[in-house]
């Protein structure tokens, strides 16, 4: 490695961590903000600067000049430290994200992730788990009831949803035969197929468990509002609490982020092999990145907006008797693919079809038990309702 | 068959004081008959909790402070809950936080003087408050109510009725994580005081009804754009029914969850859309028509499994029949007296009276007792709130803490009427 890499390597370091929060204050927070209001008929946050843009600057300068309470009888260190495990794993994870392809930058090459480690998936996983104790640490050492319960919930979700999310990237390995992030994404685009279409299963189940992992809605128990205050970070003020939630919305960002890279083609364009589609590598694979992980977080904001909160139990239940028996069978139908026509991609295409078929098929039967339910339950009521 | 507690005031008639050991007895009894409940319910909750509890796993009890400074215990209602991880062993409400006196303070004053207390015992619903204590006082006078203003009067409680279900039904959703629909109703319910707003100038505590009749007639163009409001208005209840009635997750939350049966219901005297929900067709519309109430079109919407999600089918549909009611109102609105013969003077015989309504959380009556001054000698409320509160305990044993906030949701209670 030459010098000029290894200053590059630095600077994209710096780059990351200044640059994230930056996104997550400004535009990730304020998008949410915005498109929430704009789903619930109001307007949301638009007085700071133009049209709110400046709305992240003035929650920064609120939450760090907001006095630092530490509850009197708690683990005076835990509760200091807890934030801190819960921003930098989550920084850390960033690492191995491919974000483009290496771009000339003068002289030198420069590719736009941090490393490309050959353990990639492995080392994300890894990482982003310890976020949790992050959690789990600061809903204990708070010593609040409320905390407490928090903590506990997120320790026994986000453990329990670790392994389908762990089983469904299995199915996709087994179609990259690589653990390097890079190397998912360079797979793709020789394969002239995007992973989703084969892994449409093992998509639905990571991004279920992705959703589940980062507390958002509709699993949102440890912090549900209604119920525990505010679950773990209840006695959390200021700075701390900006790091919780910056852990949080990072963790967002990273679930994106892969989902992108392993079943979306990471900075490719759709349908990279599609001649008739070439002008599309026109723009910026860093900007067909940023837009695929927007649709990502945009699905984010959507679910929060839309459902209810799943009850305890039943997340529980959803975990281990839903997505893990789907996960493993999955990967059993797409080892199966693949030893049909070994060396080729054929299996895969195939499994695409076949998906694709279940999805639609089970779309339509879903629409149609809704229909058959709400027509139920109309014909059960007391009285034609007049219009 | 549940035990019922023992009446702690059995000692009022036979002696016709209550002495301090009388009392204190009904005290013990009451206290030991709860500590009996409670430990049957631990022993009940223990025995599903673990095929050998003690053995494999204890029970591990902690006390949770539930309340009153909560986000949705809606108001300051507090439970002390006794709970094995996220199992509520037990839960005891502890009410009082909101207590104004009202009842005391209504002997204080003369009857006209007492319908603006009324506004403030169930504040979602102060129309339905101000009919209650008129009926009551009107009971005790004799007094006829002209036709137009038992019409216009039907109509304001409808609207208070949708006003106070559209209430329940955003934060109700909000309790279960449901952010959105608590936007779409509170839409409707700005549209709803709009109208209170222009009738009488206020938007919550509205003091719209006079002993007799009515404070105002109704300005021009009111019933057009209350009936245009009420022509849209179905297509508003789709727009919510859409986000929650089919909903998996909404419907995971609420079947089964908080499941009374209607025996239960009438052993304790619960009313309202809850003893609906339980398949009882208790309505005092209905029931015991008043105003004008009996020659109206209407259903009282039921449902026979009692639980949470029965219950909310049951206040939809409600507010489907109150946009009727208001409809069939409207058309028969003529033009006519809106105050009946009442002495400027109230000074009623010393008689008692009951009279109650229904509210949109069940009957609410005032019990008068009159001495023939200007002032009543005594106001007892019914509060419904108060009344089905007394269903959390039950309901709640064996929920998860979660469900806890769907069953609080699903009494509808209103803390200025559960304190008073």
């Amino acid at each position: 490695m030459s010098l000029s890499a290894e200053v590059w390597t630095y600077v994209k370091i710096v780059l990351l961590v200044a640059l994230v929060p930056a996104i997550v204050g400004f535009v990730i927070v304020l998008a949410e903000r915005r498109i929430m209001a704009f789903m619930q008929v109001r307007l949301g946050p638009n007085r700071v600067g133009p049209e709110g843009t400046l709305q992240g600057l003035a929650d920064l300068i609120k939450l760090v000049v907001k006095e630092d309470i530490t509850p009197a009888r708690s683990e005076k260190a835990v509760h200091f430290l807890a934030p801190v495990l819960a921003v930098i794993p989550a920084l850390t994870a960033l690492a191995v994200i491919p974000f483009g392809p290496p771009v000339r930058i003068g002289k030198a090459l420069v590719p736009l992730w941090v490393a490309d480690v050959n353990i990639g998936l492995l080392f994300l996983l890894a990482i982003t788990s310890i976020g949790v104790y992050g959690i789990i640490l600061g809903g204990w050492s708070s010593n609040n009831k409320y905390s407490l319960l928090g903590g506990l919930r997120s320790a026994a979700q986000l453990v329990s949803y670790e392994v389908p999310m762990g089983l469904s990237l299995v199915a996709v390995l087994l179609m990259t035969r690589s653990l390097s992030l890079v190397e998912i994404v360079r797979r793709q685009e020789s394969t002239h197929l995007w992973f989703v279409f084969p892994g449409l299963v093992a998509f639905f189940i990571y991004f279920v468990s992705g959703v589940a992992e980062t507390n958002r809605n509709p699993f949102d128990l440890p912090e549900a509002e209604s119920e525990l205050v505010s679950g773990f970070n209840t006695e959390y003020s200021g700075v701390k609490f900006a790091f919780f939630f910056l852990g949080e919305y990072t963790a967002m960002i990273i679930i994106s982020c892969v989902a992108v890279t392993v079943f979306f083609g990471g900075w490719l364009p759709p349908f990279p092999n599609v001649k008739a589609l070439e002008f599309l590598w026109q723009v910026p694979p860093v900007l067909w990145f940023a837009a695929k992980v927007g649709v990502f977080i945009f699905a984010y904001i959507w679910f929060r907006s839309t459902f209810p909160r799943y009850r305890f139990d039943q997340l529980m239940a959803l975990g281990w008797k839903w997505l893990i028996p789907m996960a493993l069978a999955n990967i059993l139908v797409v080892a199966f693919a693949i030893l049909l026509f070994p060396g080729r991609t054929t299996g895969l295409v195939w499994l695409a079809w076949i998906f694709g078929g279940l999805f639609v098929a089970m779309y339509v039967l879903a629409k149609l038990r809704q229909k058959l339910a709400r027509r139920e339950r109309l014909a059960a009521e007391p009285h034609p309702v007049e219009g | 068959m549940l035990p019922r507690p023992p009446q702690g005031g059995e000692g009022r008639g036979e002696g016709g004081s209550l002495t301090d050991e009388k009392i204190s007895q009904a005290e013990k009894d009451e206290a030991a008959w709860f500590a009996e409940r409670a430990k049957a319910g631990a022993a009940a909750a223990e025995a599903s909790a673990a095929p050998e509890p003690g053995t494999l796993f204890d029970v591990q009890e902690m006390e949770l402070n539930f309340g009153p400074q909560h986000p949705s215990t809606h108001g300051v209602l507090r439970l002390v809950l006794k709970v094995d991880g996220e199992k509520i062993l037990e839960a005891k409400p502890d009410v009082g936080y909101l207590h104004r006196g009202t009842e005391k303070l209504f002997e204080t004053e003369t009857y006209p003087m007492g319908i603006p207390h009324t506004d403030r015992l169930d504040y979602v619903a102060a129309a339905t408050n101000n009919h209650a204590y008129c009926l009551a006082v009107e009971k005790l006078l004799g007094v006829e109510v002209p036709r137009r203003a038992q019409l216009v009067r039907v109509v304001l409680d409808e609207l208070q009725r949708l006003s106070s279900h559209l209430v329940w039904l955003g934060t109700s959703g909000i309790d279960l994580g449901a952010v959105t629909p608590f936007w779409y109703t509170f839409r409707e319910r700005e549209q709803i005081l709009d109208f209170f707003e222009e009738y009488c100038g206020a938007r919550l505590t509205l003091n719209c009804m006079r002993i007799g009749g009515l404070p105002f007639d109704l300005t021009p163009g009111w019933t057009e754009r209350v009936s245009e409001f009420i022509s849209d208005f179905p297509a508003r209840i789709d727009e919510y029914e859409q986000l929650l009635t089919d909903n998996r997750i909404w419907k995971k939350r609420t079947v089964g969850v908080g499941v009374i049966s209607a025996e239960e219901c009438v052993e304790w005297g619960l009313t309202g859309p809850i003893i609906r929900g339980s398949g009882v067709e208790w309505d005092l519309r209905r029931a015991q028509p008043y105003e004008c109430y009996d020659e109206l079109d209407f259903v009282v919407p039921t449902r026979r499994n009692g639980d949470t999600y029965d219950r909310y089918i049951v206040r939809v549909q409600e507010m489907r029949q109150s946009a009727r009611i208001i409809r069939q109102c409207l058309e028969k609105l003529e033009p006519g007296e809106i105050r009946g013969k009442v002495p400027r003077v109230i000074k009623p015989p010393a008689e008692e009276v009951y009279a109650s309504v229904e509210s949109p959380k069940g009957e609410l009556g005032f019990y008068c007792v009159s001495n023939g001054s200007n002032k009543p000698y005594r106001m007892h409320v019914r509060p419904p709130s108060f009344i089905n509160l007394q269903a959390l305990p039950r309901l709640a044993k064996g929920h998860l803490v979660s469900d806890l906030v769907a069953l609080i949701g699903t009494i509808d209670i209103v803390l200025g009427e559960v304190d008073r």
